[in-house]
Parts: structure tokens; C-alpha cells; sequence
């Protein structure tokens, strides 16, 4: 019997992304939030913000932040083996961000990837996407625009593979890994 | 001076690199594992702020028996990039001539509480002596002993091969002068045997080379020219006269002339072949300053990157202890 379950195929998930870039659309506009930059975090969020990039027409290259060396549970698990090079070609200074992730859970990841952001420059503002939302936050982090939020049992995790196809899978109790 | 291997010490029950005290016995995948995380460090020096958070609160204690400024010097840089704190070390030789001494010094340090120690000393096996002898929540690096090993400059240096060549797999690596003496000489031979290129010469005068350097996996030559044609790499090394027991050579001018390298001789090389030297280097002994100023000279890349790769290896050898904690990764 599997414990992963096939929650979202890649057409589906274009079109919520497709959503997504809407709502971000308005929300800029609404905010006045000018000349906006985008970044993802490794890795979901990067594939996810490529394609809001694209959607929103957005010029400049899309950053990219590996959060491995900002976590708060080194003691634990110590570093990542696959740590990729954050990436941010462009000056962060006064800009608008819009930081992407794929799944937003505790919210560590968003204040490892705000610290993160932080020591390259200091933004005007940052706008949090996220693909999913689920339960579980330990932080007090708030999402500006989400792409879905499932209901998911407490020791259920939700994934997102890709790049191409796209697929959100939950897997279940002892398949779950941190 | 030590009873359990170095490859086994160096490991922890999971695998993952507890110490880092030699090349010798290390997988494939670990060294690649060590380049691939440098990696990430080594885009850290095009940012505002050049530190992560990784190591905060941890404290590392420099161990330095020998003298080595520079190399002091870039393992207190990495430390204080990954945000620990450093405490610096510098102990006479003399006063640890004994085993006993040396133990009792670690004692001592140990109770300050560091949770790493980064050791040089003139004596080979040494800090293989404090990895067996130290507290299971402190890791060592070997920041040189002896003739034996300088693991972390051999990986610098195969950091600073991988971004000019890409693969291992097809080099001819050339290492040119004085590897009897060479603790790095070793550490490269080993290193890039594991990473799997095509081929390793040592190049030197016979009093210059082990005897047993066959063993070592590698081809040797006399002849400068003959001993660096086609190669796509030349690691050159420096004389160490202060190691020398004897006069093994006849005097440095005479050595310039039969092994320095001017930009002449280096046409034997492929054109596109790197020069490298672990430094401190002796211009106009080892190599003449047209090639080290040279565009094929990657001299002062080594020096950059080998604060990346003293970073990745301190960050994983700390990871030791999240082990330790109970954790999984």
C-alpha cells in the first residue's frame, strides 16, 4: 500500500499558478509596490517563481536563495548535502521583493530566507507567495498570496516535483522527512 | 604516536566526516560532497555581508604548534565567515615534544570548551593523536602535520582544478619539485587518484622524490620538460630547505635551472594548462615571476578558495555533532 498520494498534476498547477499571478498582479498595483523583483528559494519556490516571472512579465533575472546555511536546525541535522549557491544578480537595495516558496509550513524557512535576504541588502518591501499554505506554523508568518490551502493531517507532508511536469504529492506518517 | 586508522577516526557511524585528518581512505563522494558545498561558499565574497549564521555560537580554537601565518590565517577567516567565534593558539614546539605534553595542552584547551580544534604541528600523526584523545563533541582538522598530510590544501587545490577544468576524469596532473618533503604533495596525489584523473606525475631530481613513489600511484619523471608535456595541470611546490636533513641539492640556482619553470618550459604543457603553487612561493627558485604573474598562474584563486573549502569542511565536520545530538538529516 503507498503512502504517497498524487494530489495535483502539472496542467493543474499552472493554472493556480496562472491565478496566483493575478491576485500578485493587483496587489502590486494596489500596494503602488514599483519595479518589483522576484526570488524563490531552492527548489520548489525557484520553479514557481520562473513562472510568475514569466506571467508578470517581469525583465530582470528571477533570484535564488538556498536557505541551508540560515537554518535554525544545524544542531539537528547539521548542512544540507546539496546546497546550492544563492543566486541575486541584481542590487536589493530598496527594491520590492516578491519571495516565493513552495510550501509554506513552520515559517523557519521564510525567516532563514528573510535573514538571508537581509545580508545582501536591505529591500523596501517583501511580499510573500506561496504556493501552499498549510497548518503547522510556528513562527508568526503570513502569507500576501497563496496558491492553495489544503487540508492536510497533522503528520501528513505535502511535495511539490518538477520542474517539468509539475506534481504536488502528500505522503503520509513515517514517508514524511524533514 | 596513533593506533586506530585515519579513515576510520575521521568517520562517524553514519559516514559523514567527524574529523578531517587526511585524503587517505575518503570516498569519491565525500570529496565531491566537500567541492559542492565550497562551492556555495565561495559566492559568498559577492555579497554585502559575507558571514552566515551557520556556526554561531560554536567556538574554534587554532592549535598551531608550527608557524603558518597564512594558513592561520585563512582557517580563522573561514571560522569567522560561518559566524564562530576563534581562539588562536600559537604553542612553541619545543614545549610538546612529548606525547604527554601534547595531552595535557589538549586537556587544558578542552576546558575551555571548543567545540573544534584546527591543529598544525611539525609532527607527522599529530593531530590524528588529538582527534583519539579529545572529547566526542570535538572535531579536528588537520591543518598540516608533518610530512604526512595538509588534507584541506589538497582540496583547495582540486577546488580550484574543478573550476578550471571541469571534470577529473580526463586531466594529467603534474606535480613538480620537492614531494619528499611535500606533506601537500601527498595529500594532491591521494586526492586526485580518488577523484579518478587520468593521470598523476611527480616530477623532480631523485633526492627530491620518495622512493617509494611508485606506490603512490603515480608516474615519475626527471626531466622538467619531459615530465609536464601535455599536461593539462602543474602543481609546482616549494623547495623546503627547512626540512632538508642534508644538502640534497646542489644549490638553488642550479635547481632553477634544472626545475623552475619559466614560461619556455611551460610550452611543453597543453596550452590551456593551469600553473598552481600551495605557496609561500620562492620566485625565481620554483618558478619564475613571468608565470606566476602569468596568465596561466592560479596562484592567488588557491588562496581565495581555500577559505571557501576550509569553511565547507568545518561546517561538515561540525554536523558530527548534530549526529551526536540525536538529530537526522
Amino acid at each position: 500500500m503507498s503512502d504517497r498520494t498524487l494530489f495535483m498534476k502539472h496542467d493543474a498547477i499552472l493554472d493556480l499558478i496562472g491565478g496566483m499571478a493575478q491576485v500578485l498582479r493587483n496587489r502590486l498595483r494596489d500596494r503602488e509596490l514599483d519595479n518589483p523583483a522576484m526570488i524563490g528559494i531552492h527548489t520548489g519556490g525557484a520553479w514557481i517563481a520562473e513562472l510568475l516571472a514569466e506571467q508578470l512579465d517581469l525583465q530582470e533575472s528571477t533570484g535564488l536563495l538556498d536557505i541551508s546555511f540560515y537554518r535554525d536546525d544545524f544542531t539537528q541535522i547539521g548542512v544540507n548535502p546539496q546546497v546550492r549557491p544563492s543566486k541575486i544578480d541584481f542590487d536589493l537595495d530598496g527594491r520590492n521583493i516578491i519571495l516565493v516558496d513552495d510550501v509554506l509550513h513552520t515559517g523557519r524557512t521564510i525567516r532563514a530566507a528573510m535573514n538571508e535576504i537581509f545580508d545582501f541588502g536591505r529591500p523596501a518591501s517583501i511580499t510573500l507567495v506561496a504556493l501552499i499554505e498549510r497548518s503547522g506554523r510556528e513562527l508568526p508568518v503570513q502569507p500576501d498570496v497563496i496558491g492553495l490551502s489544503p487540508p492536510l493531517a497533522l503528520n501528513d507532508h505535502i511535495k511539490l516535483n518538477g520542474p517539468d511536469p509539475l506534481s504536488l504529492e502528500i505522503l503520509h506518517d513515517n514517508q514524511t522527512a524533514r | 604516536m596513533s593506533s586506530q586508522p585515519s579513515h576510520k577516526l575521521q568517520l562517524n557511524e553514519h559516514g559523514r566526516l567527524r574529523h578531517f585528518l587526511t585524503i587517505d581512505g575518503l570516498s569519491r563522494d565525500l570529496l565531491v560532497q566537500i567541492l559542492d558545498t565550497a562551492e556555495s561558499f565561495a559566492a559568498l565574497p559577492g555579497r554585502p555581508v559575507k558571514k552566515v549564521p551557520l556556526l554561531r555560537g560554536r567556538i574554534i580554537t587554532n592549535l598551531f604548534f608550527e608557524n603558518s601565518t597564512r594558513t592561520r590565517t585563512t582557517f580563522e577567516l573561514a571560522a569567522k565567515l560561518l559566524s564562530a567565534d576563534v581562539i588562536n593558539f600559537n604553542i612553541s614546539t619545543s614545549a610538546t615534544s612529548k606525547g604527554e605534553t601534547l595531552l595535557d595542552t589538549l586537556r587544558n584547551i578542552e576546558a575551555m570548551h571548543s567545540d573544534m580544534f584546527v591543529v598544525r604541528h611539525a609532527q607527522s600523526g599529530a593531530a590524528h593523536f588529538i582527534a583519539e584523545h579529545c572529547s566526542p563533541r570535538v572535531s579536528v582538522i588537520n591543518a598540516g602535520d608533518g610530512r604526512h598530510s595538509h588534507p584541506t590544501q589538497a582540496m583547495l587545490d582540486m577546488f580550484t582544478i574543478r573550476k578550471h577544468k571541469g571534470d577529473f576524469t580526463p586531466l594529467r596532473v603534474a606535480i613538480v619539485g620537492d614531494v619528499l618533503h611535500s606533506r601537500v604533495a601527498r595529500s594532491q596525489i591521494l586526492a586526485l587518484n580518488t577523484l579518478g584523473v587520468s593521470e598523476v606525475r611527480i616530477v623532480g631530481p631523485r633526492t627530491l622524490l620518495p622512493t617509494e613513489a611508485r606506490a603512490l600511484g603515480v608516474h615519475v619523471f626527471h626531466d622538467l620538460e619531459e615530465g609536464i608535456k601535455d599536461v593539462d595541470v602543474v602543481i609546482m611546490l616549494r623547495l623546503q630547505n627547512e626540512r632538508m636533513d642534508g644538502a640534497l641539492l646542489p644549490n638553488e640556482h642550479e635547481y632553477f635551472r634544472l626545475y623552475g619553470l619559466t614560461d619556455e618550459r611551460l610550452e611543453a604543457a597543453k596550452p590551456d594548462a593551469i600553473v598552481m603553487h600551495p605557496g609561500p612561493m620562492n620566485r625565481g627558485i620554483e618558478m619564475d615571476s613571468e608565470v606566476a604573474d602569468g596568465p596561466r598562474s592560479v596562484v592567488l584563486q588557491q588562496v581565495s578558495y581555500g577559505i571557501a573549502v576550509r569553511m565547507a569542511v568545518m561546517s561538515m565536520a561540525m554536523q558530527s555533532q548534530a549526529d551526536l545530538a540525536g538529530g537526522e538529516a
